[in-house]
């Protein structure tokens, strides 16, 4: 037993584990104080998830963008951004697709790899205006990027209206077969689930960030000013250029996210009343994954299956589904306050000595 | 345009910044001490959703004219509620305190929503209160032209939050609490040297931080909506965070920073009442408050500092 305690008690990847399962303890009590079936409730959730072909597939839909925005607020946080406006990237990325995507004609083997470098631009550019401002005129991007989440959602909205509206349908056409990125037989294969390749892109991505980041000589300078802007400077890297340049590939993950959704999943951009919450889940995936590469995919993960099992929850066992965002919160909470775990793990190890003694 | 459509934007632009100003009150408090408040989202939504229920129960015991109050104070309350989470995990536990901000976010608008159809037989939304806050006019005041119609015709909470205003920057620049308490946020280590509790500063302060935005987000469901859903607060503890930023962390530039996206706002209501407005796409229109502050910020603020020590955990034996 001891064994085990010094194991979680040591910094080491099982404190995500006891994390994770101190957040489900946490939802469970305040299940039975609602007067329903934690158990019952867990186990709906799994069968949701885990039940079938369809909802297995569509929950690999839903961590799919998951992934990405992850990647885009952790990239930015590597780099000591804080970036809250994966959102608006996310909008901005969607739009320039859906715009190519109904616009264009062209063959499939230019429309959807146009459709996706185009979004990506879009999301990179949209990232970068906050890095610009930040750079040149040292205003916080904090305020900048939540600001450009509400233009971008208005602006969407514009360009949806203005160049690719159905009329009468509140939304856009339908973009081109040309452009989708749906993988039919795999989809039927799942009951019509929304397979699409953005996932393996999603995985090519988290490649990508950690190989950036780590292997190469600028990923490298974009670490140096997330830790040390100033030891930066003085090694003579261009701190303002690194800004712009990370809030650009930021930007552009997060992009690819609203580029994948419409062309893999949606098909179409509705006109809408408010933000879709990808980007702001992107901000607790990145601190699940405490903001590397591969914890930001099993942060997707968790998070993905838990979301979409939370209708699991409500269908199978009567809890409302919100339930499970208090889950994820405390699972967040307890994975960035380590401390917490070790305390009450001390707690329980002093008790246990004093029965001894005793 | 003339003088009387300037009084209404004003007295619209009032309404929008009431719960601006009192949020981002809350914000300076908790930033002034050293810790970063990014869960003024969550602890906005707390109060308005703590407003709403309360209230609601306060008007079926029959509580009348004093229902709205009773809400205002249940959402402080539970806004503080949500503080002690953002209070235990970054001053005890020391832990990063963006992350237990957003964590409040997470938490407030799952638990708040959960509670809500737990309390309501599964309705996303509370049953709606009548008995809310009503304009007041200030005899005399509010006979003046343009101004007294703009500015003396308002809610009980906008001269609440105004009277907070004045109190607060009182308390933070001219007594000795407020001296120790931007001390501790400032310097902490040297706050400590001199015999300043350090820790309990700042737990004084998230705690009062979420008073204010409970009463913040009360506020809203007290005067403007009436009731409590999972979109009740879509953004405006963001927008208050963004206020506290923009005014250089000084009650005083807050509350400017406030009416400023207040006045923004309402220029959508008033740009659809004019000929040679009307044409615009009404996207842009909504789009401007923000295109605004970005603009503001870019121009007129320039570099702001952030207290010295904000967003770092108080070690007592860190040099």
């Amino acid at each position: 037993m001891n064994k085990v305690i010094r194991l979680f008690t040591k910094d080491s990847a099982v404190v995500p584990l006891v994390a994770i399962v101190l957040g489900l303890i946490v939802g469970a009590i305040i299940m039975l104080f609602g007067g329903y079936d934690p158990i019952l409730a867990y186990r709906s959730l799994l069968k949701k998830v885990f039940g079938n072909p369809y909802d297995f597939g569509e929950t690999l839909t839903a961590i799919t963008p998951l992934i990405f925005t992850g990647l885009s607020v952790a990239f930015a946080f590597r780099t000591g951004l804080f970036n809250i406006g994966a959102e608006g990237q996310y909008i901005v990325g969607m739009t320039g697709a859906t715009i190519i995507g109904v616009q264009v004609n062209a063959p499939w083997f230019i429309h959807a790899p146009l459709a996706i470098i185009v979004g990506a631009l879009c999301g990179g550019f949209w990232g970068m205006i906050a890095g610009y401002l930040k750079a040149a005129r040292g205003v916080n991007e904090v305020i900048t990027t939540i600001m450009l989440n509400w233009i971008a959602l208005h602006l969407g909205n514009y360009l949806v209206n203005t160049f690719v509206l159905e009329p009468g349908k509140g939304r856009s056409y339908f973009v081109d077969d040309s452009a989708a990125v749906t993988i039919g037989w795999l989809s039927r294969a799942m009951d019509n689930a929304r397979i699409h390749w953005g996932m393996f892109f999603a995985i090519l991505a988290v490649i990508f960030v950690y190989a950036y980041l780590w292997r190469t000589k600028s990923g490298y300078e974009l670490r140096v000013v997330g830790f040390n802007p100033d030891a930066a400077k003085y090694a003579g890297i261009n701190v303002n250029k690194g800004v712009v340049k990370a809030m650009f590939i930021s930007g552009a993950l997060a992009g690819l996210a609203g580029v994948f959704q419409l062309l893999g999943v949606f098909l179409n951009q509705p006109i809408s009343a408010g933000h879709t919450g990808h980007g702001f889940d992107g901000i607790a995936v990145a601190l699940l994954g405490g903001n590397t590469p591969l914890g930001v995919l099993f942060g997707a993960i968790l998070f993905g299956t838990l979301s979409y099992g939370a209708a699991g929850m409500s269908f199978g066992a009567d809890v409302p589904p919100e339930i499970i965002r208090i889950v994820i919160g405390s699972v967040i909470f307890f994975v960035a306050a380590p401390g917490i775990i070790r305390w009450v793990l001390k707690q329980l190890r002093l008790r246990k000595n004093k029965g001894e003694v005793a | 345009m003339d003088l009387v459509t300037i009084g209404n934007m004003l007295n619209t632009a009032l309404v929008f910044s009431t719960a601006l100003i009192l949020t981002a009150l809350g914000g300076i408090l908790s930033e002034r001490s050293g810790v970063v408040n990014i869960g003024l989202e969550g602890l906005m939504t707390a109060g308005a959703f703590a407003a709403a229920v309360s209230a609601y129960h306060a008007q079926e015991a029959g509580f009348g004219a004093l229902t709205p109050w009773i809400g205002l104070l249940a959402g402080g309350l539970f806004g503080v509620l949500f503080a002690v989470i953002h209070a235990f995990a970054t001053i005890t536990f020391r832990a990063d305190q963006v992350v237990s901000g957003i964590v409040i976010n997470f938490i407030a608008a799952g638990s708040t929503v959960y509670l809500v159809k737990q309390l309501f037989e599964g309705a996303g939304e509370t049953s709606l209160v009548n008995e809310t806050f009503h304009k007041v006019a200030i005899p005399l005041l509010s006979d003046i032209p343009v101004i007294g119609q703009g500015l003396f015709n308002a809610y009980p909470t906008t001269y609440v939050a105004f009277i907070l205003v004045a109190v607060i920057y009182y308390v933070l620049y001219k007594t000795p609490f407020g001296l120790r308490l931007r001390a501790v946020g400032e310097h902490p280590s040297a706050a400590d040297t001199v015999g300043i509790k350090v820790l309990r500063m700042r737990y004084t302060a998230v705690l009062l931080s979420g008073l204010l935005a409970g009463f913040g987000g009360a506020t809203i469901a007290m005067t403007t909506t009436g009731s409590f859903s999972h979109n009740t607060i879509s953004g405006q503890g963001f927008i208050a965070l963004a206020a506290v930023i923009f005014g250089k962390w000084n009650p005083l530039g807050a509350m400017g920073a406030a009416i400023f996206f207040g006045f923004a706002q309402s220029i959508n209501n008033v740009l659809q009442l004019f000929d040679w407005s009307r044409d615009i796409p009404p996207e842009f229109i909504y789009m401007l408050p923000y295109v605004l502050t970005i603009l503001v910020l870019v121009g007129a603020v320039g570099r702001s500092r952030a207290p010295g020590a904000l967003g770092e955990p108080y070690f007592a034996g860190k040099r």
